[in-house]
C-alpha cells in the first residue's frame, strides 16, 4: 500500500522555498523589493539631476567675468523673453506642433487598419514595417534624408521626371518655410522629424484602437450613426488617449532634438541647439538650464490641457 | 396584416459553416417573440441579420413590409440590446441613452429630457451623471435597454440580455421586460438559450438547431407538442422515448416524448402497470424531486411533488402514465 500524502506538503526547496513562503505571507514585502531599484533610479538619478538642472537655471552668469554667480535670481529666465530667444522658443514650438499634428493625421489610418483588419502574420509584418526604421542609426537616417532632399537629390529629380518641377519651385518660394532647396528649409526639417518620429505615434494609436471593442462600433451603427459619425463620436474619443500618448513622444522629442535641424534646415536655431551651444562653447550653464525648463513646462501645460479636454476620460 | 419582421428562405454561410439555412420566420407587430436554441444554432446570426450587421447569402428579409437587403444598420429603425450591453465608456449614462437622439440632432435639453424619461421607465431615474463603469451588471443592462427604446424603434432586438445576471435579478428583469413590452407596444425579438426564459416571456417561440428553425409556436405548443426529438429534449427536458419502446406501449414505431411530471411513481407491485424499475438517483429541486429511473435499460426522468413520499435511491418502483401523455413525434427506424 502506498504512503498517503500529508495534508500539508513539506518545504523541500530550502532557503529559496522559505523566501517564497515569506513573500506569499507578506506580499507587500515583494512589492517593496521590486520598487526599490525603480525608486532609486527615478527618484535619485533622474529626478535628482533634473532638480540640479532646475537649480542651475536660477543662477545667472556675470556679463564681465563670464562666471556663474551662485545666487538665486530670475534674471536668466528674463533672458528667455528677449526677442532672439523668444523666437527660438516659438519656432521650436511651432515645429513640434506641426510635426505632432502631421504624424497624428498620417499615423491614424495606418494604426486603424492594423488594429482592425490585420491578423496573425500580417500583424507581424506591420510591426516589422513600422519599427524597421528604428533599427538603423538615427544619424544615418538623417544624413540619408539630407541626400534625398538635396538640390541634386532624388526628390528634385523625381519632380523633374514627372514634369512638376515648378510645383517644387513654388513650394520652395513660400515665405518662411521655403528655402534654397528642401534640405535647407523648414519643410525639410519638418519632413525629417515627421519620418523619424512617426513610429512613436503609430504604435500607441494602434494599441488604443485595438482596445475599442467591436461591439461599440456595432452599437453606434445600430443607434443610427453613419461610419463617419461613429468615427467622430465613438472611435476618436476612445482612441484619444493613444493619440495623446503618441503626441507626447513626437512633441517632446521634437522639442528637445538638436541634430536634425543642424543637418537639415536653414540654420535658424531650435531649443535643443541652443542648449547644446550654451552649455558647451558658450559656457552659459544657467541659460542652457533655463532653455531646458521650457519644454518641461510646455509638456506640463500640454498634459494639463489634454486632461481638461477629457483626453483621458476613456482610460 | 403586414409582418413586423419576415424572413423568407434566408441563409447565412460563413465559409462551409451554415449558420442559417433557409430560415422562414414571421414575427407579428407587437409580438414578444423568442428565438431559442443552443449556442451555435443560428439564433444570434438571425438577430444580426435583422439588425443589419450581417447580410444574407440568400433569401429575403422584410421589416414592416420593406426589403432590407443592402440597407446598413444605421438606416434601419431597429435597435438592439447587446449581450454585453456595449455601453460607451467615455459617455455618462444620460449621454449613452441620448446617443441616438444626439445623432438625429435633437436639441440638448430635449434629448436629455427624453433620456431621463427612458431612464425612468427602466427605474434608473437619477443615475444619468454616472459612468457605465460605476454601475452594476443589472443597472448596465437597464441603461442598454433605455438606450435602445429611447428612439421608439419599430422592432427591439434583445441578444441574451439577461445572460450575465444572477438568477434572482434575471427573474425580476423577465417580469419587467414583459411589462415594458406591454407598455411600449413595440415588437420584441428576444434571443436566449434558456428555455425557461423563452417559455415564460414569449408570445411565440422559434426553436433553432443547426441553423434551422425546428418549430415555431406558442410556449405551450412547443412544450407540450414538440415536433422533433431535439425540441422535446431541449425544451422542457422531456423524456425522449425510442421507437421500440413506443411501439411496445402504443403500437406505433415512432419517436415520442413524455414529460417527467406525467409519470406516476408507486411502490413496487402497486397499480395495474407492468413497468417496474429501479431508482438510480434523486435530486431535490424544491417543489419537486427529480428521479432517474432505470426501466430494464430505458432511463426515464420523473418529477414527483416533494410533498409526496418519495422512494429512496436503489428502491424498486412501479411507474405508470396515461397513454395520451405520450406525445408522438417523427417516425423512426431505430
Amino acid at each position: 500500500m502506498s504512503v498517503e500524502a500529508p495534508a500539508v506538503l513539506p518545504n523541500r526547496r530550502g532557503a529559496l522555498g522559505g523566501l517564497s513562503d515569506t513573500f506569499w505571507r507578506r506580499p507587500r514585502l515583494l512589492v517593496l523589493l521590486l520598487l526599490i531599484p525603480a525608486a532609486l533610479w527615478l527618484g535619485v538619478v533622474y529626478l535628482g539631476s533634473l532638480l540640479a538642472l532646475l537649480l542651475q537655471s536660477f543662477f545667472h552668469i556675470d556679463d564681465f567675468s563670464g562666471l556663474v554667480v551662485h545666487e538665486l535670481t530670475l534674471r536668466t529666465y528674463a533672458e528667455l523673453f528677449k526677442p532672439q530667444n523668444a523666437d527660438i522658443i516659438l519656432r521650436t514650438l511651432a515645429m513640434a506642433a506641426a510635426v505632432t499634428v502631421a504624424s497624428a493625421v498620417l499615423a491614424f489610418p495606418v494604426a486603424y487598419m492594423a488594429a482592425r483588419y490585420l491578423r496573425g502574420a500580417w500583424k507581424v509584418v506591420f510591426y516589422l514595417a513600422v519599427t524597421l526604421p528604428l533599427w538603423s542609426s538615427y544619424l544615418v537616417k538623417v544624413y540619408a534624408w539630407k541626400l534625398i532632399l538635396a538640390k541634386e537629390g532624388i526628390l528634385t529629380w523625381l519632380f523633374g521626371v514627372l514634369h512638376i518641377g515648378p510645383a517644387l519651385d513654388w513650394i520652395l518660394n513660400l515665405p518662411v518655410i521655403g528655402g534654397n532647396s528642401l534640405s535647407f528649409s523648414f519643410i525639410g526639417t519638418f519632413l525629417v522629424f515627421l519620418y523619424i518620429w512617426l513610429p512613436y505615434m503609430i504604435l500607441p494609436i494602434q494599441a488604443a484602437v485595438e482596445r475599442v471593442p467591436v461591439n461599440l462600433i456595432d452599437a453606434s451603427a445600430d443607434l443610427g450613426a453613419s461610419p463617419l459619425k461613429t468615427f467622430r463620436h465613438v472611435i476618436l474619443p476612445l482612441a484619444l488617449p493613444g493619440i495623446v500618448a503618441g503626441s507626447i513622444f513626437t512633441f517632446s522629442l521634437t522639442l528637445g532634438d538638436y541634430i536634425v535641424p543642424q543637418i537639415v534646415g536653414n540654420g535658424r536655431l531650435f531649443i535643443g541647439q541652443v542648449v547644446y551651444t550654451q552649455q558647451g562653447t558658450a559656457g552659459n550653464i544657467p541659460l542652457a538650464a533655463a532653455f531646458t525648463v521650457v519644454p518641461i513646462v510646455i509638456m506640463g501645460v500640454y498634459l494639463w490641457a489634454a486632461r481638461k479636454l477629457g483626453a483621458f476620460d476613456a482610460l | 396584416m403586414v409582418s413586423a419582421v419576415s424572413l423568407q428562405k434566408v441563409s447565412r454561410h460563413f465559409g462551409l459553416v451554415k449558420a442559417m439555412d433557409e430560415v422562414d420566420l414571421e414575427v407579428m407587430p407587437g409580438e414578444f417573440f423568442a428565438m431559442l436554441g443552443p449556442s451555435g444554432s443560428g439564433k444570434t446570426t438571425c438577430l444580426r441579420l435583422i439588425a443589419g450587421f450581417e447580410q444574407p447569402n440568400a433569401g429575403h428579409i422584410e421589416i414592416f413590409g420593406e426589403r432590407v437587403e443592402g440597407v446598413p444598420p444605421y438606416r434601419r429603425n431597429v435597435n438592439t440590446v447587446f449581450q454585453d450591453y456595449a455601453l460607451f465608456p467615455h459617455l455618462d449614462v444620460l449621454d449613452n441613452v441620448a446617443f441616438s437622439l444626439m445623432l438625429r440632432k435633437v436639441p440638448r435639453r430635449e434629448r436629455h429630457r427624453l433620456a431621463e424619461e427612458a431612464l425612468d421607465l427602466v427605474r434608473l431615474a437619477g443615475y444619468g451623471s454616472r459612468r457605465p463603469g460605476q454601475l452594476s451588471g443589472g443597472q448596465r443592462q437597464r441603461v442598454a435597454l433605455a438606450r435602445a427604446i429611447v428612439n421608439k424603434p419599430k422592432v427591439l432586438l434583445l441578444d441574451e440580455p439577461l445572460g450575465a445576471l444572477d438568477l434572482k435579478l434575471r427573474e425580476s428583469m423577465q417580469e419587467e421586460l414583459k411589462a415594458l413590452q406591454k407598455t411600449l407596444g413595440i415588437t420584441f425579438i428576444f434571443v436566449t438559450h434558456d428555455q425557461g426564459e423563452a417559455l415564460s416571456m414569449a408570445d411565440r417561440v422559434a426553436v433553432f438547431n443547426d441553423g434551422r428553425v425546428q418549430q415555431i409556436g406558442t410556449p405551450e405548443d412547443v412544450y407540450k407538442r414538440p415536433v422533433s426529438r431535439f425540441v422535446a429534449d431541449f425544451v422542457g427536458s422531456s423524456n425522449v422515448l425510442v421507437p421500440d419502446f413506443v411501439y411496445w406501449i402504443v403500437g406505433e414505431k415512432r419517436w415520442a416524448s413524455l414529460r417527467p411530471e406525467a409519470i406516476h411513481v408507486m411502490a413496487a407491485g402497486a397499480g395495474a402497470s407492468r413497468m417496474t424499475g429501479t431508482i438510480l438517483s434523486r435530486s431535490y429541486l424544491g417543489p419537486v424531486i427529480r428521479l432517474l429511473i432505470d426501466l430494464n435499460g430505458t432511463r426515464l426522468h420523473a418529477a414527483v411533488p416533494s410533498s409526496e413520499s418519495v422512494p429512496a435511491e436503489g428502491e424498486r418502483v412501479t411507474i405508470g402514465f396515461a397513454k395520451d401523455a405520450i406525445h408522438l413525434m417523427e417516425e423512426g427506424e431505430k
